[in-house]
C-alpha cells in the first residue's frame, strides 16, 4: 500500500508530497522503518529500499510483521540533484523535529516524525556526500550506544563510529526519533549522486538479518559481518594543505602505517605537486575523496586506528 | 585606518581569497563588525563599506576615543558573491554554521576559525545578519539570548525594535553564537535586504552602529536621534503563515500598524487569477516583516507582527 504521509502545496499547481509504502503480512506488529532520500544528492538508498521491497513482494509469506519503506523523504531535492530543500537553502535533516504549526518545511518534518515513531526499529540511509566515498557504517552518539550497538551489530555493516553527542546533532530525524523511544540506526555508505551495488546487497543482507533477529523474518539469510567498534580507538583524518586536484595512490578499506604515501595534490597549470599527502596514523582507510578538486581544508580520508596500536591486517 | 588581510585562502583555479578587515584607531579591542558571509548578502557588505567611510571621516577628525579599536569586515565569502552563489561555491556549506571554526578541518571551518581567531576579544561584535527567506524586514536589532549579553543594550542602537532570540540547537555554530560564548556582547543588525541595496534601510542600519559605537563611549558621533526601542521575546512575534499556494500580493508596508481583521496580503491561483486567500491580521500590532516573492507555497511565513 502507497501512502502519502505528508502533503504541502506548492506555489504553481503541484503539490510536495512525502510517500511511503507499507508492506505487512501476518498477525505481528512489529514495524521496522526503512527511511533515506533527506539530502537530495544521496542515491545508495533509493536501490536499497528498491532490492529489499522487491524481495519482500517475492517471499512476502517469510514476513510476519510490518515493513514501512520511505524512500524521498526530500523529494524535490532528489528530483533536482540538490542536497538540501529546493528553494530553502536548508538542510532538511536540521529542522527535526519540526513543528505541526511551523512553516512548511517544519510541518512536514513533523508529520514524518509522527509517521515513523513507534516503529520497532528505524534504518536511516544516507550515503555520504559527492566529495567522500564511505565504507558501509553506522554512527550512533554516546549516549544512545547502549540502546543501539546490538542492533547496530546484526546490520552487516564493516563499521560502527560511535561519536560524541553534539548540539547541532538534536536536529536531526535521529536524534528526535531516539529520544522519542523509536530506535533509529544512522547507515552512511558509498558515495553521492551514484549506486554501488554491492554496498546496496551488503545492506540488504543487513537489514533482513535484522528482520529475522526481530522475530519478523523466516526465510534465508545470509551471515553477516562482524562490524570494528570505534570505542578505544582513534581516527585519524587527513585534510589537504593545497589547493588542486587529488590523485589517491591506495585503494579503499586499505591499511596503512603512519607516513605511508597515500596520494598527491597536483597542480595541471603547473604540472607540479603542490602536495604529498601522508597518513597521519596507522589504520584502515575508511573514507577517501572521490571528488578529485580540493582546497585548504578538504577532506582527504580518515583512518581508523587500531585499538593497540599496530597495523590491523 | 589600517587595511589588514586577516585570512588568505588558496584556490585550485581563482586569484586567492583575501578576506580584509579595516582598523580604525589602536588600543583596546572594542568593537567589531561584519558583513556578507554569504554570496548574495549584499546589502550587508554595502552596509559595512558605509561604515568604513563614516568612520574614516571620525578618525580623521580625531572623533574614535583613545584606546578603543574598531574593526569592520565588509565581505567574507566574496568568492560566492561573484559567482552568484550563496553559500560557499565549491561545498554549499555556510560559513556562518561553522564557528567557531577548526584550522585543520574542512575548508569552511578553516575560513571560520581564520576569521574567528582575528574577532575574538572584542568587547562588543556586531554582524549584519540575513535571513534565509525572501523578504522585507524593518529594521531591527536581534540578540541571542544566552544569559551572556545583557538585552538592556539593544536600546543603544535605537532602532525600533530589539528582538531576543532563544537560540536553537542549529544556532550554536553561529558567529553571534559563538562571540558570547567567547565573552563578546553580541548583535544581529537586520538592514531590511539582502540581495539588493535599500539605501534607506542601510542608512538607518549605520546610524544605528553609530549610535550604538557612540553609547557606548568608543567615538563621538552625530547621528539622527533614534527610537525608545522596544524590546520583546522573538516567541512573542506573531508569525502568520500562508493558507494556501500561488501568486503573492502584499497589501501591506512593513512598519505599518493594522488591526486585528485588517487584509495584509492575498494569494492568487497561479493559471486562473482568482483569489484564493485573503491574509488577514489576528492580533493588532506592527508588520516588521513581509514575504517579498511573486511566488509563494503552502505554510510559508508571509508577515511577521509585534503585538
Amino acid at each position: 500500500m502507497i501512502e502519502t504521509i505528508a502533503t504541502a502545496a506548492l506555489a504553481v499547481n503541484e503539490n510536495l508530497n512525502i510517500q511511503k509504502r507499507r508492506i505487512e503480512n501476518g498477525k505481528s506488529k512489529k514495524r521496522l522503518s526503512l527511511v533515506t532520500g533527506t539530502h537530495g544528492d544521496e542515491l545508495e538508498g533509493q536501490y536499497l529500499a528498491y532490492i529489499v521491497g522487491s524481495y519482500l513482494d517475492e517471499h512476502i509469506d517469510c514476513l510476519d510483521g510490518i515493513v514501512d519503506i520511505y524512500p524521498a523523504l526530500n523529494p524535490m531535492g532528489i528530483d533536482s540533484i540538490t542536497r538540501g530543500v529546493p528553494m530553502f537553502d536548508l538542510d532538511m535533516n536540521r529542522v527535526f523535529p519540526g513543528s505541526k504549526d511551523g512553516t512548511m518545511i517544519e510541518m512536514l518534518c513533523s508529520m514524518i516524525v509522527d509517521d515513523i515513531s513507534g516503529s520497532d526499529v528505524c534504518v536511516d540511509v544516507h550515503s555520504s556526500n559527492i566529495f567522500l566515498k564511505e565504507i558501509p557504517q553506522i554512527r550512533m552518539s554516546v549516549p544512545t550506544a547502549p540502546t543501539l550497538l546490538p542492533y547496530a551489530k546484526m546490520m552487516n555493516v564493516d563499521f560502527i563510529c560511535i561519536h560524541d553527542a553534539a548540539t547541532v546533532l538534536e536536529s536531526t530525524l535521529a536524534h528526535t526519533l531516539n529520544t522519542r523511544g523509536t530506535k533509529t540506526l544512522v547507515v552512511e555508505m558509498g558515495v553521492g549522486m551514484r549506486i554501488t551495488k554491492e554496498y546496496c546487497k551488503q545492506l540488504f543482507d543487513g537489514i533482513f538479518n535484522l528482520l529475522k533477529e526481530l522475530g519478523m523474518w523466516s526465510g534465508e539469510t545470509a551471515p553477516v559481518r562482524e562490524p570494528i567498534v570505534s570505542e578505544g580507538r582513534e581516527v585519524g583524518f587527513v585534510n589537504s594543505d593545497a589547493a588542486g586536484i587529488f590523485v589517491p595512490c591506495v585503494s579503499f578499506g586499505e591499511t596503512v602505517e603512519k607516513g605511508n604515501h597515500i596520494g598527491d595534490v597536483v597542480d595541471p597549470l603547473s604540472s607540479k605537486t603542490v602536495e604529498k599527502v601522508n597518513a597521519v596514523c596507522d589504520g584502515m582507510i575508511f573514507t577517501l575523496r572521490e571528488y578529485p578538486v580540493v582546497y585548504g581544508g578538504s577532506l582527504l580520508a580518515r583512518i581508523l586506528q587500531p585499538a593497540a596500536g599496530g597495523v590491523e591486517k | 585606518m589600517k587595511k589588514k588581510v586577516l585570512y588568505s585562502l588558496k584556490s585550485p583555479y581563482r586569484e586567492q581569497l583575501d578576506v580584509i578587515g579595516f582598523r580604525f584607531g589602536h588600543g583596546k579591542k572594542s568593537a567589531a563588525i561584519v558583513g556578507a558571509m554569504r554570496g548574495n548578502e549584499v546589502q550587508q557588505m554595502y552596509v559595512c563599506s558605509r561604515m568604513v567611510q563614516e568612520l574614516k571621516k571620525l578618525e580623521a577628525k580625531g572623533l574614535i576615543a583613545e584606546d578603543n579599536e574598531i574593526m569592520v569586515i565588509p565581505c567574507v565569502n566574496y568568492y560566492s558573491m561573484n559567482i552568484g552563489k550563496r553559500f560557499w561555491a565549491m561545498d554549499n556549506t555556510d560559513i556562518n554554521r561553522m564557528f567557531p571554526g577548526y584550522w585543520q578541518g574542512e575548508t569552511t571551518q578553516r575560513i571560520a576559525d581564520g576569521l574567528f581567531s582575528k574577532i575574538q576579544g572584542y568587547e562588543y561584535g556586531i554582524q549584519l545578519a540575513s535571513f534565509y527567506q525572501q523578504g522585507n524586514f524593518l529594521p531591527h536589532v536581534k540578540m541571542m539570548n544566552t544569559g551572556f549579553t545583557s538585552p538592556e543594550l539593544l536600546k543603544n542602537f535605537g532602532l525600533q525594535f530589539g528582538i531576543i532570540r532563544k537560540p536553537r540547537p542549529y544556532d550554536t555554530t553561529t558567529l553571534n553564537y559563538n562571540w558570547q560564548v567567547w565573552e563578546t556582547k553580541a548583535f544581529s543588525v537586520y538592514a531590511n535586504a539582502t540581495d539588493d541595496i535599500d539605501e534607506n534601510a542601510a542608512d538607518e542600519a549605520v546610524y544605528a552602529i553609530l549610535r550604538f559605537l557612540d553609547k557606548q563611549g568608543i567615538v563621538s558621533a552625530n547621528t539622527p536621534p533614534g527610537y525608545i526601542t522596544k524590546i520583546i521575546d522573538e516567541s512573542k512575534t506573531k508569525q502568520i503563515r500562508s493558507e494556501a499556494s500561488g501568486i503573492f500580493k502584499s497589501l501591506i508596508e512593513i512598519g505599518k500598524r493594522v488591526e486585528r481583521g485588517d487584509i495584509l496580503g492575498i494569494i492568487s491561483d497561479p493559471f486562473e487569477g482568482e483569489v484564493v486567500s485573503e491574509i488577514r491580521s489576528p492580533v493588532s500590532g506592527t508588520v516588521y516583516f513581509e514575504y517579498f516573492a511573486p511566488l509563494i507555497n503552502s505554510n510559508t511565513v508571509c508577515f511577521k507582527i509585534i503585538k
